[in-house]
């Protein structure tokens, strides 16, 4: 990575240690991420976001991917339940778990969107792994259908699903991927682990015993502590639901060669050089926490962190002019206010100063507030990079409003590369 | 009387990053005002709760978190009137926090319906726990949901419910119907048997009027349309829509005068304005009439600023009446700078109070 500059950082440009100011001191300004130099290195095949729930990780995965297009790439990007209006800059108006071309992308590359159809995505994985019959038997179990549709966890396994498919396909040459709003949204890592341990278990023939003949064959499995448990599982859940399950679990037992397979090859891919996750947070307490987590999972796992785009930074265009003084001068244009409408405005001149006057106040307050923001942002990003010194960082500032359309996206596009 | 009399398991959702947690443990602090016990439930395993209230990480057990002192969160008028001779008026309320660990959960939930003993190791054993996980992660919603109604319905030796309130900490927007119906769809799978009557107790708990489900949200777009969505998602479930609480609201900083002042051309008043307060010159210095070029330099980023934060007000303006044309009880909770701590959390829930919540 290169070396820091972060232009925008009030202190860098007046140097050193201005005495006895509590602004945080440059070094702590972390290492730059150059979002540019990671979009068009044709090596970066695919870039995962993740991060918490409401810091902009979808609107960055779209942002990079429109970026990245427009500077040549050939882009696709798989967002997970983006709100509509996000959709609709992108065009997307329907969920069909099929990418569709991106309109009025300016440039040499080309951009395609989908939002992620879990049930669908499933589907497709039981009909790539079984034949027909088979596969009209899982999919018509009530276990499957509440699997696939509804229950927490599956969104993050299909997501990498179909991350794995779209790589698969070879269409793209970079795919951006944003992942599902949770702590969970790192399930995926779990997945190849668990499916193994859970192949390697007993409870799979458990389950598959009164599948097959009675209980008979269930009994050379298990030792007697074993068969006491088929038997409260039984009584729990019910006759019906041990033999739904166990319908299930038999039906999709030959998929799961393949399912692990599947996760073990998302999971290298995941690890491969190619690979960069960006974790996106926002500068508050709660958010870097979450971010920190990741960070620490990432590097457990040795995924390969690109590093943090941290989203909604405020700024500000008068860096000199600190808070304290601000206010002071506020509250002396205040007081004079009062007194010009005291002494009828003659003091102040015409009213139109006066009203200059209540402005410049207002604004001066409006500015506090905006510095002592900007010091509490500073002070949480600094305790970040005290903690992670070597993960890359970018600064996204604040836009005012949501993004409506694509050309909301190329402007936090090109915010993420201005850093 | 507060807007939620009779109801006694809240659950609070909302967008990501709104703040659910903080509005659940502000709505706990608030509903145990005037001598009453409530348990704030965490189902996420992030150990927000500990956070918030700066403590260490809760284990899988109901510990008292706070206490609420008569008079804590201010003079809250009749209800508290005669705090001299009444004893309930008296008394200190008292919060109670629960993180749901699933695994714990889990043998529980099993073990209310049979002695597992040795079976309940096997299920560990078995791996029993990577298969709800893995094959059926709904369990955790049943098992979420359950243990909040559990503690619902504990009634205590002299018959009287053990908590007078719950609050949840639920999961988002987006999930929080199907998290709160799971158990239709489980006793639809069930279909009869001690885990199909356990479903439908919850369900009748959850759809009942002694539970509300509130959504958090900002004065942004996103999470408004996301609140007006989820609205919808769960009058279309069945499920009791309890209130909006518009969390970090922040007062406006300039007055409407200001504010369109912002937008006409005032440079030169301001300028003057400016260097008249001694902002970016020594006060007193320079003949009068002339602006300081470090003052000049000031003028376009302070104007900068009023027009984004007049830009903010209209867009904050627009969606508070999206929310508003909810026609649903409506609360407002300040930004509180530097984040939110303990004390902070008292604020929070006073005003709750104050504004009818509890």
């Amino acid at each position: 990575m290169t070396a820091a500059t972060t232009p925008t950082a009030p202190t860098a440009a007046t140097g050193k240690q201005t005495a006895g100011r509590q602004q945080s001191a440059d070094p702590l300004a972390g290492m730059a991420l150059d979002v540019d130099a990671l979009i068009d290195d044709p090596a970066t095949a695919i870039v995962v976001c993740c991060g918490s729930g409401g810091v902009g990780k979808t609107t960055t995965a779209a942002a990079l991917g429109l970026r990245a297009a427009e500077r040549g790439r050939k882009v696709v990007v798989l967002t997970i339940d983006p709100a509509r209006r996000l959709a609709q800059s992108m065009g997307l108006t329907e969920l069909d778990n099929t990418p569709r071309v991106v309109k009025d992308v300016a440039g040499p590359g080309e951009l395609q969107a989908m939002m992620l159809d879990m049930k669908r995505t499933f589907d497709e994985v039981v009909l790539a792994h079984a034949d027909p019959e088979r596969a009209r038997q899982i999919m018509e179990n009530p276990f499957y259908q509440s699997l696939s549709s509804g229950f927490a966890g599956t969104q993050e396994y299909m997501a990498m699903e179909k991350l794995g498919q779209l790589q698969a396909t070879g269409s793209w040459d970079l795919i951006v991927v944003d992942t599902p709003p949770s702590r969970s949204a790192l399930d995926f890592l779990d997945a190849p682990n668990r499916l193994g341990s859970f192949l390697d278990g007993k409870l799979i023939r458990v389950l598959m015993a009164p599948a097959k003949v009675g209980g008979r064959s269930a009994m050379k499995f298990l030792n007697v502590g074993m068969t006491m448990f088929t038997g409260v599982l039984g009584k729990i859940l019910g006759a019906n639901v041990l033999q739904d399950v166990s319908t299930f679990v038999a039906a999709m037992d030959s998929m799961f060669g393949g399912f692990r397979e599947r996760a073990d090859r998302t999971y290298q891919l995941l690890q491969a050089p190619g690979t960069a996750f960006l974790v996106v947070a926002a500068p508050e307490r709660d958010a870097l926490r979450e971010a920190a987590y990741f960070v620490d999972r990432l590097e457990t796992d040795r995924m390969p962190l690109a590093g943090l785009v941290l989203n909604r930074v405020h700024r500000t265009g008068a860096p000199q002019l600190t808070a304290e003084r601000a206010l002071a001068a506020a509250e002396t244009l205040e007081g004079d206010a009062d007194t010009d409408s005291s002494d009828g405005g003659e003091a102040g001149g015409s009213a139109f100063a006066q009203e200059s006057e209540v402005l410049a106040a207002g604004l001066l307050r409006l500015h506090a507030d905006r510095v002592r923001t900007i010091t509490h942002e500073r002070r949480m990003r600094d305790r970040f990079v005290s903690i992670y010194p070597d993960v890359p960082l970018v600064e996204v500032p604040a836009l005012a409003g949501d993004v409506h359309d694509l050309e909301g996206l190329r402007e936090i596009g090109e915010r993420l590369a201005a850093g | 009387m507060p807007d939620w009399e009779g109801v006694r398991l809240h659950v609070v959702s909302g967008k990501g990053g709104t703040g659910k947690t903080t509005v659940a443990a502000a709505l706990a602090m608030a509903l145990a005002a005037d001598g009453k016990r409530t348990l704030l439930i965490e189902v996420e395993e992030r150990q927000g709760i500990a956070e918030l209230f700066g403590i260490s990480a809760l284990p899988y057990e109901e510990r008292r978190v706070a206490s609420v002192g008569p008079g804590a969160l201010g003079r809250s008028g009749a209800r508290t009137g005669s705090a001299k001779g009444g004893r309930e008026g008296g008394r200190e309320g008292e919060v109670f926090a629960l993180a749901i660990d699933i695994e714990q959960a889990l043998l529980e939930y099993l073990e209310m319906f049979y002695k597992l003993g040795r079976a309940g190791k096997a299920l560990r054993k078995v791996g029993f726990i990577d298969f709800a996980t893995t094959i059926a992660p709904g369990l955790r919603d049943v098992l979420l949901t359950g243990k909040a109604c559990e503690a619902v319905r504990r009634k205590g030796p002299d018959g009287k419910r053990h908590y007078d309130a719950v609050v949840m900490d639920a999961p988002p927007t987006g999930r929080v119907s199907r998290f709160l119906n799971i158990n239709t769809e489980v006793a639809g799978l069930a279909r009869f048997g001690p885990i199909f009557t356990q479903s439908q107790a919850v369900m009748r708990v959850i759809r009942s009027p002694e539970t509300a489900v509130h959504l958090v949200t900002l004065l942004e777009e996103m999470p408004v349309q996301e609140t007006v969505d989820g609205v919808a998602e769960l009058r279309a479930a069945g499920l009791p829509v309890g209130g909006v609480f518009v969390n970090m609201v922040r007062p406006p900083m300039l007055d409407e005068a200001a504010i369109l002042a912002a937008d006409g051309d005032h440079r030169e008043e301001l300028g003057m304005a400016l260097a008249d307060a001694g902002v970016g010159a020594r006060p007193g210095g320079g003949a009068r009439k002339t602006v300081p070029a470090a003052t000049k330099k000031l003028v376009e980023p302070l104007l900068a600023q009023g027009r984004e934060h007049a830009a903010r007000v209209l867009l904050e303006r627009e969606q508070r009446a999206d929310v508003q044309a909810l026609k649903l009880p409506t609360y407002e909770l300040p930004l509180l700078s530097g984040g939110v701590d303990l004390g902070g959390l008292y604020r929070l829930a006073a005003a709750l109070k104050e504004e009818g919540a509890a």
